[in-house]
């Protein structure tokens, strides 16, 4: 229990920050944000489901500033969580443990997230604008 | 699956534990979770790229067309796989979370339950909703 008062093993800031890390927090942390973002999908389908209003409410909710920002956000999201994800899935089988393979994979993962996220807005752009 | 070692248990004083234990482990488990997270890790993969596919191309649907478009027999049925298998995903991945981070053992059980009560809220939501739409109720 942490109430006890004992000891920590050092924690994240004596270490020097390498891309392993990133990609292993960044994996975590996407995967809490897409948990509230499913919550977001449901309000959608639940909005297309009530009527007219609700998914005009919807839609104006999504539009908004704040709304783009969050799309923005869930869209990198979906973006690393599934390149990395992708990533956890070789390394299961048990390939690319290699120090070099490890940290070009991570790399990947971080680019790939930013290439795909570039490519979903571009075409919300190319469509005239979202929403 | 009743494999616990009973104290008075003829077999637990002839047998090493070890022997109950194997496959198992000690949380009675065994490789359940990790193995389900990769398996809905995996279909979802398909599905998430199918949803953001759908999304685009819902991008100025009207309410009647985007409605129409759930509505389709495929896409209500990946629509209502992407929900469930991602609420299913998002548990597994928030309960390691919650074992990793929260120390406190009521807060920690409280959290547990309280992620599993709203994935099951929003996930029967989703195909409520989904349904509702698909076959015009």
């Amino acid at each position: 229990m942490a109430n006890a008062q004992r000891p920590l093993s050092p924690h994240l800031q004596v270490y020097r920050w390498q891309i392993q890390m990133v990609t292993s927090i960044l994996h975590r942390a996407t995967g809490i944000a897409l948990a509230v973002g499913t919550l977001l999908v449901v309000w959608g389908i639940l909005a297309l489901a009530s009527g007219e209003a609700a998914f005009a409410q919807f839609k104006t909710c999504i539009g908004s500033p704040l709304g783009l920002i969050l799309l923005l956000g869930w869209s990198w999201s979906l973006s690393y969580h599934l390149c990395n994800g992708i990533r956890h899935l070789v390394q299961d089988v048990g390939a690319g443990y290699a120090i070099p393979q490890f940290v070009r994979s991570s790399w990947l993962s971080v680019i790939g997230s930013v290439v795909l996220t570039v490519v979903i807005w571009a075409c919300v752009l190319i469509h005239g604008g979202a929403a | 699956m009743n494999l616990r070692v009973g104290t008075d248990d003829v077999r637990s004083r002839l047998r090493h534990p070890m022997k109950f234990a194997r496959g198992l482990g000690s949380a009675k488990q065994g490789a359940d979770h990790w193995w389900v997270q990769r398996i809905t890790a995996a279909a979802l993969i398909a599905l998430g790229l199918w949803f953001l596919v759908t999304v685009l191309s819902l991008l100025h649907a009207d309410y009647a067309s985007a409605k129409a478009a759930v509505a389709k027999p495929w896409n209500a049925l990946l629509l209502i796989l992407f929900v469930v298998t991602a609420f299913w995903h998002a548990v597994l991945g928030l309960q390691v979370v919650i074992e990793d981070y929260v120390h406190i053992r009521w807060k920690e059980v409280a959290l547990l339950v309280a992620i599993k009560f709203l994935a099951v809220l929003g996930a029967l939501a989703g195909v409520l909703a989904v349904l509702r739409i698909a076959l015009g109720v």
